[in-house]
């Protein structure tokens, strides 16, 4: 077998730069452009409907200017679905554009149908936040326990940066976020840590040879003896997600969005951002025993 | 045979037996979610006002009513629970006209016949463009209409003045704009025994009331005290209709005509026999997904599952040869043991579960990847294979089960925070993790040892390395 070896610590300052201005041009989006907030977390009114045949969406706008609603969000997908989220929070608001619809487009079905009052979004919103928080706070304890705290730290380092990276996409593609989506950050969360342990868990093990070896030259091999393994993991995880990306339907469309830019980002910072994070956190201050 | 490989060997093979016994025939014993076969969740939340506070016994009223009128409505294995202190939570499977479940839950049915003091007269219909041949009799025409309103609504303002002096009377409207001054209620829903839905000889939808003794003998009095003047029908403050009182009415029953259709006539029968609800709610939560769509999720999730799981098992089969198919197996088994898992636990399988468990299928293999990957540098460290193979478990074990145990610390946190559809994921993710880390660890190994033959399997190490 061929021994290859990448020296990724070379590399180090660069990756760190190259993520830190990634996240703050993410940040940079959200505040500018926002995120697109699905109806769980603003409140409003969602319906989808299918035609045999779906008419076009401007057709379908100006039934809807007719009873006031022209400034809803018209999306088609496939050739015969349509689904329009309306911004008035008012059921009655809803049964209007239905019915008005129904009076044009005869063969016309309701396949779904969503309201959120906006007390409910506003408190979905606080407990998606307490989640993830928690979930953070979780994931450091445990590796406090089982490695040290610095590799916590470093970890959870790296699932903020792919967090962050994977609202900041969200944001420039203007996708929908939905209560699906938190759902989706925290198995990006939960995957990107799957691969950054299995690195820091040869660190550990490598650790006995830090004085020969110094920090640069003990992360560089561990993360080169784990690496066909990281990457041999990430694609059999990408397959699956691919194949729901392309196949699930549209209701699962931006979730599984949301696990394909978390996987891919999640790889790249477990390789890059946890280790270089931990080396240049060594190099200024060591600890003297471990 | 070592005693411990014996040990192992019967474990799985029970554990497979068993799930295998519980997973076929699979038809009906996987409990889907609403957003799968179709249905409606509807949160409520109870409104609180001065004089009808939100109390333990209002909510278990509300409760016992709503599943009177849901049962009565006859939808199959309805779920009505309360959440919290004031919310309920009603989820009807398969329910076709979301609309008619919320009119006939979300209404408060408070049904109250009243004395008409006096009206005004109703909003005439505003103008049609088409109707005038220029814009402006158009518009001139518009301007009367304004004028009339504005009469109406002055017409009110009078009634509510006069109403302040007159105790129990209450300002209403109809729906055709007019506006009623009413005297104290004579007869209300609670002295009903029965309302049922009938056709007068128009052929049109009423509703046929029943009263109870009690409620006969007030009807009886307040038609004989009116005969010649209005008696107003008021539902939830609303006036349904006016009739004249024609003679006095002795026999306890009275029927209803607004201008209902059929469907909206059964409703309120249904309403007024279970009884008004004990306080007023609003609707803050509303999924409905139809039929049709659910069952083209379900269609989607499984073809992207299939694609998803046959690309997996290709790749691990083309990558490591015979260890792949090993793993392929364990994989296998892996989701036979999500589905044993689900049905088992009696959890609910949601859209988001579906992508939960196909996503299980790309992260199940991972185990495998660590443990193949640490046989072959034990292999190029210098080892026997057979002594590899054996150190690539030892060693790739606490690995897995690291990384594993963050994974369910963020499941744990999803199901305890997410509802419905996410909390599905969260079930499918975790019995995903701990299938296939047991059949990375478990499965894996006897197939090694017992089926392959060790030999073939360390040849193929080899041939790899």
């Amino acid at each position: 077998m061929r021994k290859f070896s990448i020296d990724f610590m070379k590399y180090r300052k660069k990756a760190i730069l190259l993520s830190l201005v990634c996240m703050l041009l993410s940040i940079g989006l959200m505040l500018t452009r926002g995120l697109n907030l699905g109806i769980d977390f603003t409140g409003g009114n969602v319906v989808q409907v299918e035609f045999e045949q779906s008419p076009s969406i401007e057709d379908v706008r100006s039934v809807l200017s007719a009873v006031g609603q022209g400034n809803s969000i018209i999306q088609s997908y496939s050739d015969r679905g349509i689904i329009i989220r309306i911004s008035a929070n008012e059921e009655s608001a809803r049964k209007e554009a239905v019915d008005a619809l129904r009076v044009k487009y005869t063969g016309m079905q309701v396949v779904r149908l969503e309201k959120v009052g906006p007390v409910v979004g506003a408190e979905l919103r606080k407990e998606a936040m307490i989640a993830l928080f928690l979930a953070l706070a979780g994931i450091l304890a445990y590796i406090t326990v089982r490695f040290q705290f610095r590799f916590a730290v470093v970890s959870v380092a790296a699932l903020v940066h792919d967090a962050v990276i994977t609202l900041g996409i969200f944001s420039l593609t203007g996708m929908e976020i939905s209560t699906p989506f938190i759902a989706a950050i925290l198995t990006i969360v939960g995957y990107s840590l799957n691969d950054t342990i299995v690195i820091l868990d040869r660190v550990r093990e490598n650790w006995k040879n830090l004085r020969v070896q110094g920090i640069g030259e003990l992360l560089n091999s561990s993360i080169n003896q784990t690496l066909s393994r990281t990457i041999n993991t990430s694609l059999t995880t990408l397959l699956p997600v691919i194949a729901l990306f392309i196949w699930g339907g549209e209701v699962l469309r931006s979730f599984s969005f949301a696990l394909l830019v978390g996987v891919l980002v999640g790889t790249y910072s477990s390789i890059f951002i946890a280790s270089a994070l931990l080396a240049e956190w060594w190099e200024k201050a060591p600890l003297r025993k471990s | 045979m070592l005693r411990r490989d014996r040990w192992r060997l019967g474990i799985v093979a029970m554990v497979v037996l068993a799930a295998l016994v519980t997973v076929f025939p699979l038809s009906g014993k996987i409990n889907l979610g609403l957003d799968l076969k179709g249905g409606a969740h509807i949160v409520l939340q109870a409104k609180e006002t001065e004089e009808n506070k939100v109390t333990e016994d209002s909510i278990e009223r509300l409760l016992a009513v709503l599943r009177n009128r849901i049962d009565q409505y006859g939808v199959a294995e309805p779920v009505i629970q309360r959440e919290g202190r004031d919310r309920v939570i009603v989820d009807l499977p398969g329910i076709q006209d979301p609309d008619a479940a919320l009119e006939l839950i979300g209404k408060t049915a408070q049904l109250e016949f009243r004395q008409v003091i006096s009206a005004t007269s109703p909003v005439p219909p505003g103008p049609q463009r088409q109707n005038y041949d220029s814009d402006e009799e158009f518009k001139k025409a518009q301007e009367r209409w304004e004028a009339a309103k504005a009469e109406i609504d002055a017409g009110k303002e009078n009634l509510a003045r006069v109403g302040a002096g007159v105790e129990g009377s209450l300002v209403s409207r109809d729906d055709e704009g007019r506006h009623y001054l009413l005297g104290k209620t004579l007869v209300a829903g609670k002295d009903l025994v029965d309302a049922k839905t009938q056709y007068d000889n128009l052929g049109r939808a009423v509703v046929a009331l029943t009263f109870s003794s009690g409620g006969a003998k007030l009807f009886d009095e307040a038609t004989a005290a009116n005969v010649g003047r209005q008696i107003a029908i008021v539902l939830d403050g609303i006036v349904i209709s006016a009739p004249v009182v024609q003679e006095r009415i002795t026999g306890g029953n009275a029927q209803i005509s607004g201008r209902f259709s059929p469907a909206e006539a059964s409703r309120l029968s249904i309403m007024l026999r279970a009884g008004a609800l004990p306080i007023a709610v609003d609707v803050i939560e509303n999924r409905s997904v139809g039929p049709s769509l659910g069952e083209d999720s379900i269609n989607s999730g499984i073809r992207a599952g299939l694609i998803g799981a046959a690309l997996v098992f290709l790749f691990m089969l083309l990558y490591y040869r015979t260890l792949g198919l090993a793993a392929d197996t364990a994989l296998a088994v892996a989701i036979l043991l999500v589905f044993a898992g689900l049905i088992s636990l009696k959890a609910t399988l949601t859209l988001p579960g579906i992508a939960g468990i196909v996503l299980t299928i790309g992260m199940a293999v991972d185990g495998n990847v660590l443990i193949y990957e640490r046989m072959k540098e034990e292999s190029l460290a210098g080892k026997t294979p057979l002594a590899a193979i054996d150190a690539g478990f030892k060693k790739a074990l606490t690995t897995i089960l690291d990384a594993n145990i963050t994974t369910l610390i963020a499941a744990a946190v999803l199901f305890y925070f997410g509802s419905g559809p996410v909390r599905g994921f969260a079930v499918t993710l975790s019995i995903g993790i701990v299938a296939s880390v047991f059949c990375n660890v478990l499965v894996t190994r006897i197939i090694l040892q017992h089926f392959m033959g060790r030999r073939s399997a360390a040849a193929s190490l080899r041939t790899r390395s």
